[in-house]
């Protein structure tokens, strides 16, 4: 029963991304003026050997529907093309530029994640205004747009207090990523504490002599990180879409200057290859977000049996 | 120690501006069980819950003395209410599936209370833990340990949560409401557990609605009403010769055998009905019509038969009971009955012609004659809608005026703005029942109607119902595990066990003279006022 249940989300998962790679390959064929122009550059005096050439290598001649067996099969393989700009293979391009990235999400999102634990935690069923006044900060958070909050980072920070370098460093990027994430968890996690906190076992476990923090950390959190860890999968998807902008802000190579490069100069087997790296990430996410949600809840494990 | 265990004097509790309790005195001695009586909102859980610090956030607890276990805890700080806790005073709520932590093993709960009060050497928690497991009679206790509550049985984690609040061997248990939430034998044993424990030496303050189920167990109870005692004393004098008309009418509202006939609401207004009571009513005898017959019904989930050749008639105006414990299949047969699920096998049939045979839109048309009641009213109405407009909805096919029908079940139509929520658990169901009632139903379903209510509101709805069935010549299939409140309401009864109908008859024969060993068990559990006297010595 188990067994099946896994094997049916792992079939999904491979169902997103065969249509992640199938969007794009249609959106490749949609674009106007064609694949071969868009390899020579409008600016391009080509031979028509050149010409030649070039569809033999790319298989350009061959229909569409031959062209999206041999894609997909390449795909398959880890060939995700060549890129026509940058004029190295796809992966190479995606692989350089992949680490930088990662490092700042996750730095962003581990960021977010300690914030948000830490001020659900004091805020939960408190004062209210200690609980009002950190409610408002959050809402202000999570409505600031990232391009605006890195700039004032950087304007602060970098140029007037010169506290940080205002390019290649990874706080104030990470901090201007977080901030979103931070304050969209940390209400999740605030309303799912005070949720738990107004269960009857809170009442048994304070009855037993437990204090505040105990029942709190103990009993209460856990009930409170399932709606955050569904709402985690989801962050970590936003992350990496922040990170283009982030990235751009602060000067920082990574996914986000590639995949923006890359849509300016319609350098499309450059940008399907960042579809489907999204994709992965996302799928990755869910399955992980599955496997934690029943690591953190038992009764889901047990369903079958009971 | 000398002196009481606790002793209050004066004590008095409000939120704000409400006075939840006015100037309440007791005392209880080391190794006595007293109980509070009274319905819900009177006041007894707060002023239990004083006793260890927790009547709830907001609350202003005042008292001339308060002492428990020797400790002045007027004005206690907060971290020596936590030795009180779970050291001198445990406490045991109702429901433990939801009373314990749903994501922790049950045995984590209880190490807990042996580590906060150092209650067993480090090394030896674990041990300690299935030692106590075993102590409150469950088997298998290194198994358990590993289970969550919702792995457990009602009783089994019932017993899971009372050792965990006597792990660290309180002078004193809190037991709130500790058997409500179960089935009757489940209960029996659950307060056999509880009176070992007095046995033991440890105290008891047993808090419950009901006075049959403290008969057997208290030396003294406190009858409670609106935040006050009217009335406190030995049990057995209190339960034989009640002073206080309150407690006459708590008295009275408990649905037995004795009370089949008659009705358990001793009021003033006299309803329209209000003269006959359930009996021979006029229709009743008479027409011996039959509305539904099921024949040999089978359901299976999975590999179990949820319900086994199960088949009954239920005529015109009478209330057929079918009683039987959490699992043994009586609620899928409210649901085949009603048509919501398909039958693996048998059929129902409605006046003669098929029903669970026919599709969906083939029962559409004849629905209405046959409508539900069920237990939690309040998740059966939409939240959003105000009264008005929920009897609206009901009555869009027709049917009696809205004002009959507030009439009929005797709510007020100063209620027609107010939403479900605002609405007390008596008038919900009052208000499930005027919505079932809309469309002139010829069947009722009722599942567990009074379940979640206290007894003395369950008594105005058993009544109510009676009443109804009297005037409207309604029948009922009245699904309860609770076997006092079939005897009072039904006719006839089917007793059901693992999907099976095990015993079926006349109610006053298969209640009183069961045939087989099953309904004995049964009749044998429930609680009674006369309890006190009878059967085993319980101090």
């Amino acid at each position: 029963m188990r067994a099946r249940a896994a094997g049916a989300r792992l079939g999904l998962a491979v169902v997103v991304l065969w249509g992640a790679v199938t969007v794009g390959f249609a959106a490749l064929q949609l674009m106007d003026g064609g694949t071969l122009d868009l390899i020579l550059g409008t600016s391009s005096q080509a031979t028509p050997e050149v010409r030649r050439q070039i569809i033999a290598d790319y298989g350009l001649d061959r229909s569409v529907p031959e062209q999206y067996a041999t894609y997909l099969w390449h795909v398959l393989h880890g060939d995700l093309g060549r890129s026509y700009q940058l004029r190295v293979p796809v992966s190479e391009a995606i692989g350089d530029q992949l680490p930088a990235t990662l490092a700042l999400t996750s730095c962003a999102l581990a960021l977010a994640v300690v914030v948000a634990v830490v001020v659900a935690l004091l805020t939960a069923h408190r004062a209210p205004w200690l609980r009002g006044g950190f409610a408002a900060t959050e809402t202000v958070a999570l409505s600031v747009p990232q391009f605006w909050f890195g700039t004032l980072l950087l304007i602060v920070f970098s140029f007037t207090l010169r506290l940080f370098p205002a390019a290649g460093g990874l706080a104030l990027p990470a901090v201007a990523l977080a901030v979103t994430p931070a304050g969209m968890l940390a209400q999740v996690l605030r309303k799912g504490l005070e949720d738990a906190l107004d269960e009857p076992f809170v009442v048994t476990a304070r009855a037993r002599g437990l204090g505040d923090g105990a029942v709190r950390l103990r009993h209460a959190l856990r009930h409170a990180l399932l709606p955050a860890v569904t709402l985690t999968g989801w962050l970590i998807g936003t992350t990496l879409g922040g990170a283009v902008v982030v990235e751009q802000v602060f000067s920082r190579p990574g996914i986000g200057r590639l995949t923006l490069t890359a849509v300016t100069n319609k350098d499309m087997p450059v940008v399907m290859g960042v579809v489907l790296v999204a994709a992965l990430v996302y799928v990755t996410c869910s399955l992980a977000v599955d496997v934690l949600y029943r690591l953190i809840d038992p009764r889901l494990r047990t369903e079958a049996a009971a | 120690m000398t002196g009481p265990l606790v002793e209050a004097r004066g004590l008095r509790i409000g939120f704000g501006a409400e006075r939840a309790v006015r100037e309440v005195s007791f005392r209880i001695e080391p190794g006595e069980c007293v109980a509070f009586v009274g319905e819900s909102g009177s006041g007894k859980s707060v002023t239990a819950r004083s006793l260890v610090g927790l009547a709830g956030p907001g609350a202003d607890v005042r008292a001339e003395r308060l002492v428990v276990g020797g400790t002045d805890v007027r004005r206690l700080p907060e971290r020596r209410w936590r030795s009180i806790r779970g050291g001198v005073v445990g406490l045991v709520l109702q429901d433990a599936l939801v009373s314990l932590d749903p994501l922790r093993p049950v045995g984590a709960e209880i190490a807990e209370t042996l580590r906060r009060h150092r209650a067993a050497p480090r090394g030896r928690v674990r041990e300690r833990t299935i030692e106590l497991l075993a102590t409150v009679g469950v088997p298998e206790p290194g198994l358990r340990a590993r289970q969550r509550p919702h792995q457990l049985s009602g009783g089994l984690r019932q017993r899971a949560l009372i050792a965990s609040a006597i792990a660290a061997d309180p002078a004193l248990l809190i037991a709130d409401e500790p058997t409500t939430a179960l089935d009757v034998t489940v209960q029996a044993q659950i307060l056999d557990l509880l009176a070992e424990r007095k046995r033991a030496g440890t105290a008891l303050l047993l808090i419950s609605h009901d006075l049959a189920v403290v008969a057997r167990l208290a030396d003294r109870v406190h009858v409670m009403k609106d935040g006050a005692f009217v009335e406190e004393g030995p049990v057995r004098e209190v339960l034989r010769a009640p002073r206080h008309p309150y407690t006459r009418t708590l008295l009275a509202a408990i649905p037995s055998e004795r009370t089949r006939g008659s009705r358990l609401t001793v009021t003033a207004e006299p309803g329209p009905a209000a003269a006959s009571a359930p009996g021979p009513a006029p229709g009743r005898e008479a027409a011996r019509k039959v509305v539904v017959e099921a024949d040999g019904l089978v359901k299976a989930f999975g590999d179990r038969r949820a319900v086994d050749e199960v088949s009954f008639r239920l005529h015109a105006g009478e209330t057929l009971g079918i009683v039987g414990e959490s699992g043994s299949g009586k609620t899928t047969v409210a649901r085949l009955v009603l048509g919501l699920v398909p039958p693996d096998g048998g059929e129902v049939r409605l006046d003669g012609a098929p029903w669970s045979a026919l599709s969906e839109s083939g029962r559409r048309p004849r629905r209405r004659e046959i409508q539900l009641v069920h237990q939690d009213p309040l998740s059966s109405f939409d939240p959003r809608l105000t009264v008005r407009r929920l009897l609206n909805e009901a009555l869009r096919d027709g049917g009696p005026s809205r004002a009959t029908l507030l009439d009929q079940v005797r709510l007020s139509p100063a209620l027609l703005d107010r939403r479900p929520r605002e609405l007390s658990g008596g008038q919900r169901q009052r208000l499930a029942i005027a919505r079932a009632l809309a469309p002139s139903p010829r069947v009722l379903v009722c599942d567990e109607p009074v379940s979640a209510l206290d007894v003395s509101v369950q008594a105005q709805v058993l009544d109510l119902l009676a009443d109804l069935q009297a005037r409207l010549g309604v029948a009922y299939l009245f699904v309860s595990h609770h076997l006092g409140v079939v005897h009072h309401l039904s006719d006839r009864v089917l007793v059901m066990r693992g999907g099976r109908v095990v015993e079926a008859g006349p109610v006053g024969r298969v209640l009183t003279r069961p045939a087989t060993a099953y309904t004995r068990e049964l009749v044998a559990a429930i609680p009674r006022l006369d309890g006190a006297d009878a059967g085993e010595p319980v101090a």
